[in-house]
Formats: C-alpha cells, sequence, structure tokens
C-alpha cells in the first residue's frame, strides 16, 4: 500500500511541533509542541509496522507514549515550580544557567 | 724506559699536606706553615734525588715513568694516570720545587701578621701540587689537569684577601682568562685524538709524521693559544697586571718563576709538533715578538713596583716564547732563560715585597726613593737581579737573553732581521725601565710619606732572596758552560741533527750590540730620573699615557668583549621570557581565549539549544544519507 | 622476589607505613622517611655488587603479565645505564631527606604527605628507570609528574601553583605525543611479528623511514621537554624558583634524567635511521642550550634560577654526547647523567641552606658570605668548580668525554661546545664573588654556619664529585657495555681514527 501520504503527514506534523519548540515562548505551549513531535514519530512508526507487517512499530509507539508521559510530568512540575518563584512561564526569562 | 716508585709523591705529598691544612681549620694554625714548608723541601729533596740518578744514566735512558692506574678507558680512547720524569721535566721540577721552598720560607715571615697564614700555606702547597702534575703527566690530558689546577690556585691565591672586592674581581679575570686559553688546549687534544687516536706525548710524537700539515698547524695554533692564556702573552695578557692583587709570594711563585712559564714548558713539550709546521712556528714568534715589545712598553709607565715587575715578566716570557718558535735549538735556550729568569725575577718580586714590608706595604715608587742605604740587602740582591735581567755579564741573563738574540737574527732573512731587531729594541727598553725601578727605589732622594721607618727585612725573608741572588749571578754561567743545558735536552727536543746555518753576525758582535742598546738604555733612565716627583705627572705624552693605560687592553677588551658580552646576555633573558616562553603562555592564553569564545555558545536561551539540537541532527541524517549513498 | 623489584617497592612499604601513622610527630614521621630511603639505598648497593654486565639485553630480569590482552607486562631488567641512574636515585634520596629536613614545613598539607610523596616520587623514579615495557615506563613516566606537581604546589615558595601547573601541562603535553608513538609502535610490532611493548623485541623490527621518523619524533619531543632541550625548557626556571631546594634536586638530578635516558633507551635503540636523519638538528639544539643557558645563568636574578639554566646548559652537552653516537659520546654523556646529578644537588643543597638563612633568594641580597659562613662558603665554591668542570672533579671526566667524541663526528659542535666551558667560569665565578666574596653585606652578619646535619647530607655528595674525578673507572667500567650495545644496535661505530692523509 502507499505510505508516502502518511509519511508526508508525519513529516509535516514533525515540522510544525519542531518550528514550535524553536518559536513559541511560553514553556507549556513549547510542550504540546515536543507533543506533536513525539506523536509525528509515533506516527511513521505504526505505518512502518503496518508495512512490515509485524507489530515491533507499535510496541515501540507504546514506549513513544509512556516516555512522553513521564517526561510531561516531571516537565509540567518543573514549569510549575519556576512559575512560582519567578511568576513568568516565559523560557527565555530561565536563562540563568549561561556561563 | 726505567720506572720510578717516587713521582707520585711529588705530587701526592703537597696535595694531602694542602688537603689536610684546610680540612684541620684553625687547629693547624700555630704549625701550618711549618708543614707546607718542609712538605715543598721534601719534594726538592726528591726531585734532586731523582736528578743525580738521571746524571748517571746515558741519555736515552734518562727518563723515568711511574704508572698510576687506568684513569679513562673508553673506546679506543685509553689514558692511565701516569707520570713522566725526562730531561725537560726535571729542570722545572727542580726550579718548582727549589724556589717554591724558597718562597714558602719566606712566607713564613712575610705573611706572619695574617690570620689566615695556614690557608696560605695550603693553597701554596695545592699550587706545587697542581704544577708538579703539570710538568710530569706524560699526556696531554693529564697535563691539562695540572694545568687548570694552577689556575685554581691562582685564583684562590691572586683573591686571597677576597674581601677586597677589586682583588676578587682580578683573581675573576685571571681565570676567565685562562679559561680562553684552555679552550686552546681542549682543542688541540680532541684534534689529536681525531688525528692519532691517543693524546699520550709519545703517541703524537710518533704520528706527527704522517699527519696532514692542517691538522698540525691546527694543533700548534690551539696549543699557542693555551699557552697565551696561561703565559699571558698577546692577546690573552690582560690579566697578569690585575693578578698583583695577591700577596707578593704569590706574585714570586706563581706569576714570575712558575704558572706563567707553563705556556714555555707546553710548546717545548710539543716540539715534535712545532718542528713539524712552519705556519705555527710562524704564529709563536710573531706572538712572543709583540708580547716582549708590549710588556716592555708598558712596563716603562708603571708606578707601581709590582705591576712594573709583572709587565717584565710578560716581556720576558715574550723572548722564551719567540725562542720556542725558532727551531730545534731555540727550545733549549728558551729553557735556559726560563731557569735564569725563575731566578733573578723570583728574587726581585721577594726583593720588593722586602721593600713593600718595610715601606708599610706601599706599592707606588713614587713614595720610595734612597731605600739602599736602609735595606741594604735587599738592594743588593735586588740589584743583582737587575743586572741579571739587562743582560751585563758576566750574570745569569747574560747568557740567556742574548742567546735568545742570537739565534733570533739567525733565523735569516728579513724574518731573522725583524725579530732580532725586536728582540734588541726589546733589550732597551727593559733596560730602560728597570733601571727607572732601581732608581726610583733604591737611589735618589727621600719621597717617602709620613711616619714610614723603612727597615731591612728578617731573615727568613732576607735568606730567600740572598740564595736567589746566587742564581742571579750564577746559574747563566753554570748552564751554558760547554752548553751543558743544550745537550741535556737534547734527547727530547731532538735539536742534535740540526744543521748549522750560517750565522748573520758573529755571536761576539750580538753580545756588543745587546751590550750597547742596554747601556743606552739605562743611561737615558738614569738622567730622565735623576728627579723623581712624588706624583705623577699629568702632561706627559701620549705614548705615556698609553703605557699607562697598559695600551689600553681593558679597554680594547671591555668594548669587544665585555659590553657586547652584556647586552648579548640582557637581551638573551628578555627574549627567552618573551618569545620563547612567551611562545608557550601563548598556546595557553590561545586556548583561553578560544574557550572563551565557545563559551558565549552556552546563553542560557533554551531555544537556541534547542535549535543547535535540530539542526546537529539534520546535518547528522544528510551525513548518513550522502555517505550510505 | 626479584631483588630488583624489592629495591623498587621498598620505598612504596615506607609511603605505607607512613599512611598508617599519626601526622603529629613530624620528627618519627621523617625518620621513618630517612630509614626507609637509607634501606633503599642499601639494597640498591647489594644490587650494584650482584651486578654483572649481562652479555646482550638485561640483567635480573623479571616479567609479570598485566594487560595480557595487549601483552602489557610488569616486566623490570637493568642494564649498566640503568644501573648507574638507580644508584644516583638511591643515594639522592637520603641526602635530600636529611639535607632538607625543615623544608617539608609551612607547606599547604602536612610533614607526613611531603615525605610520603618524596617516597612515592622514589618508587617511581627506580620504576621508570628499571622498566623494559614500553608501556610501563610510559605508564610510570607519566605517573611520576603526580607527586612532583604537589611537592611544587604545596610545599614550594613564590609563584608555586603557576609554576607547578605550568610544568605539569608541558610534560603532559610531551607524554601524549609520546602515547600516540608508543601505540603506533605497538601496531608495528603486531603487524609485523606479535603484538609487543618489550623493549629488546621491539629493537629488532624493521620500521620504514618515514613511519620512523614520526615514531622517533613523538618520543624525542617528550623527552626533549622533559630533558630539557632548547626551546622545551621554559618550563624549568620557574619550577626550580618555585620548589624547595629537596624538589628542585630530584627534579634536576633524576627525574630529568629520564629524559636523556628515555633517548638512548628508546630514541636511539629502537630508531636507530631516524636517529641518524635528526642528530644534526638536535646537535644543532644541543649547541645552543649549551650556549643559551650559559648566557642566560649569567644574566639571573634569582639564585635557583640561574642554578637551573646551568642545568639547561648541562644538559645540552648531555645530548650533545647522545646525539654523536660515539662511543666516547655515550659513555661520557651517561657518565655526565650521574655527575651532573650530584653536581646539582650540592648547588642546591647549600644554596637552599644560603636562602633558608638569608630570607631571599635574590644574588644581590648576598655579600661577603666567606667571612662569615666560611664552611658553606667552601661547600658552594667546590659545587661551583663542579658545575664549572675543572679538572680533578667529576665534572670534567664526563665534559671532556662528551666534547672528544662529538669531535669525531662533528668537529664544529664540539668547537662551539668548547666555548661553553668559558661561559661555565663566568657564571660560576661571577656567582661566587657576588655571594660569597667582597665585604660582608647587610643582612648576611647573623647567617650560621652548617650544622652537623647539613654537614653529614653534602660530604657524601662532594666525596664523591672528587673520588669520581680521580677514579671514574668503575661507572665507566659498568657504563662501556651498555654503550657498546646501543651502538652495535645502531650499527654503527666510531668514526675511524684519521691516520694520516
Amino acid at each position: 500500500m502507499d505510505i508516502s501520504n502518511y509519511l508526508y503527514l508525519s513529516v509535516i506534523l514533525f515540522t510544525i511541533g519542531a518550528t514550535g519548540v524553536l518559536v513559541r515562548r511560553n514553556a507549556i505551549v513549547i510542550f504540546m509542541c515536543i507533543e506533536l513531535m513525539l506523536n509525528a514519530a509515533n506516527l511513521a512508526l505504526v505505518t512502518f509496522s503496518r508495512v512490515a507487517g509485524n507489530l515491533e512499530g507499535q510496541v515501540a509507539s507504546f514506549f513513544t507514549m509512556v516516555v512522553a508521559a513521564c517526561e510531561v510530568v516531571v516537565g509540567l512540575a518543573i514549569i510549575v515550580t519556576i512559575y512560582r518563584s519567578r511568576r513568568s512561564a516565559s523560557v527565555d526569562d530561565a536563562s540563568l544557567l549561561k556561563s | 724506559m726505567r720506572t720510578s716508585s717516587l713521582l707520585v709523591y711529588l705530587i701526592a705529598l703537597p696535595l694531602f699536606s694542602s688537603a689536610f691544612l684546610l680540612l684541620l681549620g684553625r687547629i693547624a694554625d700555630k704549625w701550618g706553615h711549618i708543614l707546607a714548608t718542609l712538605i715543598t723541601a721534601s719534594t726538592f729533596v726528591i726531585g734532586a734525588y731523582e736528578f743525580m740518578k738521571m746524571q748517571g744514566q746515558a741519555g736515552e735512558s734518562r727518563a723515568v715513568t711511574q704508572k698510576l692506574f687506568e684513569w679513562i678507558s673508553v673506546g679506543s680512547l685509553k689514558v692511565n694516570a701516569s707520570l713522566l720524569l725526562d730531561q725537560l721535566s726535571i729542570c722545572f721540577v727542580l726550579l718548582i720545587t727549589g724556589v717554591g721552598t724558597l718562597i714558602h720560607i719566606y712566607s713564613i715571615a712575610y705573611m706572619s701578621h695574617d690570620k689566615d697564614r695556614r690557608r696560605f700555606f695550603a693553597f701554596l702547597n695545592l699550587f706545587i701540587a697542581a704544577m708538579l702534575l703539570l710538568v710530569l703527566g706524560d699526556s696531554y690530558l693529564n697535563l691539562y689537569i695540572g694545568w687548570e689546577g694552577v689556575g685554581l690556585a691562582s685564583y684562590l691565591l691572586i683573591g686571597f684577601w677576597n674581601h677586597n672586592p677589586t682583588y676578587a674581581v682580578a683573581s675573576k679575570k685571571a681565570f676567565v682568562a685562562n679559561r680562553v686559553g684552555d679552550v686552546g688546549l681542549s682543542l688541540a687534544i680532541m684534534i689529536c685524538f681525531a688525528q692519532f687516536g691517543t693524546v699520550s706525548f709519545e703517541g703524537v710524537k710518533a704520528g706527527a709524521h704522517g699527519a696532514s700539515s692542517a691538522a698540525i698547524a691546527g694543533i700548534g695554533a690551539m696549543l699557542l693559544l693555551a699557552a697565551c692564556g696561561k703565559s699571558a702573552q698577546f692577546p690573552l695578557q690582560s690579566w697578569l697586571g690585575d693578578a698583583m692583587a695577591g700577596p707578593t709570594p704569590v706574585s714570586a711563585l706563581i706569576h714570575a718563576a712558575t704558572m706563567v712559564t707553563a705556556g714555555v714548558y707546553l710548546i717545548s713539550r710539543s716540539n715534535f709538533i712545532f718542528d713539524a709546521s712552519s705556519t705555527a712556528r710562524l704564529l709563536v714568534v710573531i706572538v712572543g715578538a709583540i708580547t716582549l715589545l708590549f710588556g716592555a712598553i708598558i712596563g716603562t709607565a708603571k708606578d707601581d713596583i709590582k705591576k712594573a715587575l709583572a709587565a717584565s715578566t710578560m716581556s720576558q716570557i715574550g723572548y722564551m716564547i719567540l725562542a720556542t718558535g725558532l727551531g730545534p735549538v731555540g727550545y733549549a735556550f728558551a729553557i735556559l732563560h726560563l731557569l735564569t729568569h725563575g731566578f733573578f725575577k723570583a728574587g726581585m718580586f721577594l726583593g720588593a715585597g722586602s721593600v713593600m714590608h718595610g715601606m708599610d706595604d706601599e706599592v707606588n715608587m713614587r713614595k720610595y726613593g734612597g731605600l739602599a742605604k736602609l735595606m741594604p740587602i735587599t738592594a743588593v740582591t735586588f740589584g743583582l737581579g737587575y743586572l741579571a735581567i739587562l743582560g751585563v755579564p758576566p750574570f745569569a741573563g747574560f747568557y740567556s737573553k742574548d742567546k735568545i738574540i742570537e739565534v733570533a737574527f739567525n733565523a735569516g732573512g728579513l724574518k731573522g732581521i725583524l725579530l732580532g731587531g725586536a728582540a734588541l729594541l726589546g733589550a732597551a727598553i727593559t733596560a730602560f725601565y728597570m733601571t727607572r725601578v732601581m732608581v726610583m727605589t733604591f737611589i735618589g732622594a727621600r719621597r717617602w710619606k709620613a711616619g714610614s721607618h723603612p727597615h731591612e727585612s728578617p731573615i727568613l725573608m732576607t735568606l730567600p732572596m740572598i740564595l736567589l741572588a746566587f742564581g742571579s749571578v750564577a746559574s747563566g754561567f753554570l748552564l751554558s758552560n760547554g752548553s751543558a743545558l743544550v745537550h741535556w735536552l737534547e734527547p727530547v727536543v731532538n735539536s742534535q741533527n740540526v744543521e748549522e746555518g750560517k750565522p748573520l753576525m758573529p755571536a761576539l758582535v750580538v753580545s756588543l750590540l745587546a751590550l750597547g742598546v742596554v747601556v743606552i738604555g739605562a743611561a737615558f733612565a738614569i738622567i730622565k730620573y735623576r728627579t723623581v716627583s712624588d706624583v705623577a705627572p699629568e702632561n706627559v705624552s701620549e705614548f705615556t699615557k698609553a703605557a699607562r693605560k697598559d695600551l689600553y687592553q681593558d679597554i680594547l677588551n671591555d668594548r669587544l668583549l665585555v659590553a657586547p658580552g652584556t647586552l648579548l646576555t640582557a637581551g638573551l633573558v628578555r627574549a627567552d621570557d618573551r618569545v620563547i616562553d612567551g611562545g608557550v603562555r601563548f598556546v595557553g592564553s590561545f586556548l583561553g581565549a578560544t574557550s572563551d569564545a565557545l563559551r558565549k555558545v552556552q546563553n542560557g536561551f533554551v531555544r537556541s539549544y534547542a535549535l543547535l539540537m535540530l539542526a546537529g541532527l539534520v546535518i547528522t541524517v544528510i551525513a548518513v544519507w550522502v555517505i550510505g549513498a | 622476589m626479584n631483588i630488583l623489584s624489592v629495591v623498587t617497592l621498598f620505598p612504596f612499604l615506607g609511603v605505607l607505613a607512613l599512611a598508617l601513622m599519626p601526622k603529629t610527630n613530624t620528627y618519627q614521621i621523617k625518620i621513618v622517611a630517612l630509614g626507609t630511603s637509607v634501606v633503599t639505598m642499601v639494597l640498591s648497593f647489594v644490587l650494584a655488587i650482584q651486578y654483572k654486565s649481562p652479555a646482550s639485553g638485561f640483567a635480573f630480569v623479571t616479567s609479570h603479565a598485566w594487560v595480557s590482552s595487549f601483552h602489557i607486562n610488569y616486566a623490570l631488567g637493568i642494564d649498566g645505564l640503568a644501573l648507574v641512574l638507580i644508584l644516583l636515585t638511591t643515594v639522592l634520596v637520603p641526602i635530600v631527606v636529611l639535607g632538607g629536613w625543615n623544608e617539608s614545613e609551612g607547606g599547604r598539607w602536612s610533614v607526613k604527605t611531603f615525605y610520603m610523596l618524596i617516597l612515592v616520587l622514589e618508587t617511581f623514579m627506580i620504576g621508570v628507570f628499571a622498566a623494559t615495557d614500553v608501556f610501563l615506563f610510559y605508564v610510570i613516566f607519566e605517573a611520576m609528574l603526580v607527586p612532583v606537581y604537589f611537592l611544587i604546589g604545596g610545599f614550594g615558595t613564590g609563584e608555586r601553583a603557576a609554576a607547578a601547573l605550568k610544568f605539569l601541562l608541558y610534560s603532559l603535553f610531551g607524554g601524549l605525543l609520546m602515547l600516540a608513538a608508543v601505540i603506533g609502535i605497538y601496531i608495528i610490532s603486531a603487524q609485523q611479528v606479535i603484538g609487543s611493548f618489550d623493549v629488546s623485541a621491539l629493537s629488532h623490527l624493521s620500521i620504514d623511514h618515514t613511519t620512523q621518523n614520526w615514531l622517533f619524533l613523538g618520543f624525542f619531543i617528550a623527552f626533549a621537554i622533559k630533558a630539557p632541550l632548547w626551546p622545551f625548557h621554559t618550563w624549568l626556571p620557574g619550577a626550580a624558583k618555585a620548589a624547595t631546594p629537596g624538589t628542585s634536586i630530584l627534579l634536576l638530578g633524576v627525574l630529568d634524567k629520564v629524559g636523556t635516558y628515555g633517548m638512548i633507551r628508546f630514541c636511539l635503540t629502537l630508531f636507530p635511521d631516524a636517529t641518524k636523519t635528526f642528530a644534526p638538528y638536535i646537535i644543532v639544539l644541543s649547541v645552543i642550550s649549551v650556549i643559551y643557558g650559559a648566557f642566560l645563568a649569567i644574566g639571573q636574578k634569582n639564585i635557583n634560577s640561574l642554578i637551573a639554566f646551568t642545568s639547561i646548559s648541562h644538559f645540552g652537552f648531555i645530548t650533545l654526547g647522545i646525539f654523536a653516537y660515539t662511543s666516547q659520546g655515550l659513555t661520557g654523556a651517561t657518565l655526565y647523567m650521574v655527575n651532573h646529578g650530584f653536581s646539582t644537588a650540592a648547588l642546591f643543597l647549600v644554596g637552599g641552606w644560603m636562602v633558608s638563612r638569608r630570607k631571599s633568594a635574590a644574588i644581590e641580597d648576598f655579600g661577603g658570605l666567606q667571612r662569615v659562613t666560611p664552611i658553606m662558603a667552601w661547600m658552594f665554591f667546590i659545587a661551583g668548580l663542579s658545575a664549572l668542570a675543572l679538572p680533578g672533579l667529576s665534572s670534567f671526566v664526563s665534559e671532556f668525554l662528551v666534547l672528544l667524541g662529538t669531535f669525531t663526528r662533528y668537529p664544529v659542535a664540539a668547537i662551539i661546545g668548547t666555548l661553553g666551558i668559558v661561559l661555565a667560569a663566568l657564571y660560576v665565578l661571577i656567582l661566587v664573588q657576588r655571594s660569597l666574596h667582597g665585604p660582608l653585606k647587610s643582612g648576611n652578619e647573623s647567617m650560621s654556619d652548617l650544622n652537623l646535619r647539613e654537614k653529614i647530607a653534602i660530604a657524601p655528595v662532594i666525596a664523591a664529585l672528587v673520588i669520581l674525578g680521580f677514579y671514574p673507572k668503575p661507572a665507566i667500567h659498568v657504563i662501556n657495555p651498555s654503550t657498546t650495545s646501543t651502538m652495535s644496535q645502531m650499527n654503527v661505530s666510531d668514526p675511524h681514527v684519521l691516520a694520516g692523509k
């Protein structure tokens, strides 16, 4: 079957997500874009799983989802803590680790 | 060749005595000088004994050797610590130990007020040991040990009163000038080894026939350089005047009779080298001629009695060096003059010390005058030395100096006339300045400073002077009678087969000429110094001014060597810091600067980090795609 | 256990003993350190007595597998060259401990740390000379830098931290180049026969010229930095100025010899063709070292950096002798290493006592010491005489052999090198005149002369200088076979004596 459409969709989603990470300033929006990139990768994995006819891609996508979930948990906790002390959710303001 | 087991004691006794006196310290103050003098006297006894034994042998088998131990053996270089006593070295051994003993006796009284007298005698013994090693070594390398050893002893003795900064500088100057000469001796030894595979006198003598002329000339030139350093010949002569900073017995022993004659010994010992190279001989006579005039000229303007005698020594050694460059016959006459000079010059130095002792250590002759009545023994012994150095018959110098002038003239052609003329001129100037010394010191008006009461010196000082005066009187005749010394030295210097060329003028004419110029020189001095001012006059001729400044030798040395050397040193210190270490520091600062620049990537902005990650990912993917394709 | 291993590891036992002791009783610590080093010295004498020149290869060989997959072994073995350097080390360490009795106080760390560092350093110094496995040599070569770094940085004076860091980084840089070469030669041996780090096996490889040149350079630059050879010398004066005298003695007297030892053991033996290619250039660098070091010594105002520059000049002579690759040159250079060790020890010991009494290392602060402290002045003078290679002292024999050996192959270099003896007279006598002669300078009046401990420390050094000057035969006898073996491995012989045109 012709998987190119699914792959184009995956690439477009990934690019949108990447651009969003680079351009947007709000930390929560950046997280949503990261989720977008992860799910674009999931789409690609499932597509190839379908093409290959085995379930390995789908199992990998489960791994990705779990990783995304953990990452969101930890990341949101950090953002909330930073927001509590700095009153700002902009990633540009959190630049104290510069050398 | 005969062997002897006594030779080592000639060196070991004074050496151990020296170490003993230095290590014991103040404990030995009461008797140290007695021990040192006895040791030196014992070396004279050993030397005299060996001399007796030598006389009983036939000419070829007079030499004696003693091997001590294997010293260095690397590859084809094999040098043993061995000693050789032959007809040439015995002359020196007797001179060194004999005059040395007399000077030790003299020093007991001369240094009696010095609290460091024991140390003085330790250094004197060290000198005796080193000088004996110099003349007894059987190879150039063994000679070199003694050569540098006398340099060390000279340094220690010139700087004996080194709390005075001028004296400390003088001793350093002497050592460094000697060292320049030592470069010559080192290079000569290296060339010998590269050419002949050996550095022993026997080995080099055997190989000298077949070697290339360039190598022989090189060895000869380097040996001459060494001799110039040790014997204060031009161009390394500037240290001798300053060396008078040492106590007078030192000047008498080292800088008149022995160490400064080491150069003459070296050239005579290497006669097989110089006989094989006319270039080397030419260099030798040029150096000898220049120095004999140089020393004589600067001697005319010296008011310091010791410096005048030092200049005279420089000039007389010039005569000896000149003689050694005049072929096989010259060596014996050089040695003859060396021996007679040892007597009269040491005697005159001891006389000068006696005068200084009586005049409260004053050295300026302008503050002397009329001392003959108050110091009769000194005046007579000094006067006999004076007559000897002038070359008045029948005193010692007449036999030795005239012979040298004769051989110079007989060298043939223009060279002979120039050399002979220079020697004659030197004799005239010598007569002039030595008469000046005599007149200023012993005769004429008394120009003493207030509070001086000159007196004759004690017996321990006058006895050696008297004995040396005997030498001034008789040594010339005794050694030349029947060409005794010439025949004695023949087996060593190979002068027996030399063709006697037609002499330029008969010996009698030479002697009369010499006597004539001497009388003129002496008369000139007597007339000029009828009255002497007690302060050196200011308006004198340019010539005199130049002679006072040692013909500008120190200024030249300063401009040519010291000042550029100091600049170079300072420049190199700066360059080492700025350039070479600067290069090293630059590596460090470059790395620091680079890392400073790169650090700016860590700007703390998350989004730029994300951009970098994305860029890296893209590059990797493209790279994999390209390489895979 | 092989006696060589015992000698190497015995100081480490001392380290362990010191580690167990409390740091408060400094006297006990010093005694234990002194005792350990003296026992090591005695053991090394036993080693020397039992030593017989091996027909080929090394004596007292021992070998245990270490990293067997790369054929790296803990392999020890000595020949004449290594033996004399090991003896130098074991004799100098007790003298350093005894002479520098008080120099460990007042540092950043405890006296206990100081002596542990010294003993660890001694183990490494003996090990580096005894190692016959190239990789083991490399490891110890680099490891040696660590205790020295701490000794200079923790117990020195002045700009000690900067000097220690410069020394460490400069030497590590060289070590990095050497590591590349070590790995390179292993790979070649793996390609040709069987991978090995054993120096005897590696000397039988045949390596093509270009590779040989690169490998040679890798080893040589590391050793040139260590030696030090001009222009890689600039780490030394700062380190000598900052370090305590005892550390300086070990640094210049032994550690720097590792560089020149390595040149003979590795550069000449493993890469003979590259040696012959590079020798003329290295000879030029050596001559520059001799003259340059002497000029800079004359211009120094600090007594320690002056001694450091005289060492740079002397090391120029050593490398000159090595790269002339004649039997007189090589034996002379090896003997020079031993003699220079004692000469430098004497200079730094007495210099250190002068500095600690006057509380200043500037030469202009001294003057007229001959009047006040005659014994110390005499010892300094004799040390200076050995630095200018006065005949009768040991350094003359070695310097002369080096110059003679160089003359037969590179006469111009020998002539310029001989001029160095005039400069040596200048730098020694100027120093002696300024500090010992002349009127007594203010600040020097209350200096005390040497005490008994100091006299006991300096006596063997002076004795070695004098005895080896008159009777160098035992040392030369031991060194000659290793020179012959090096030359035969290089397939060279002495230039023919030119017997007539």
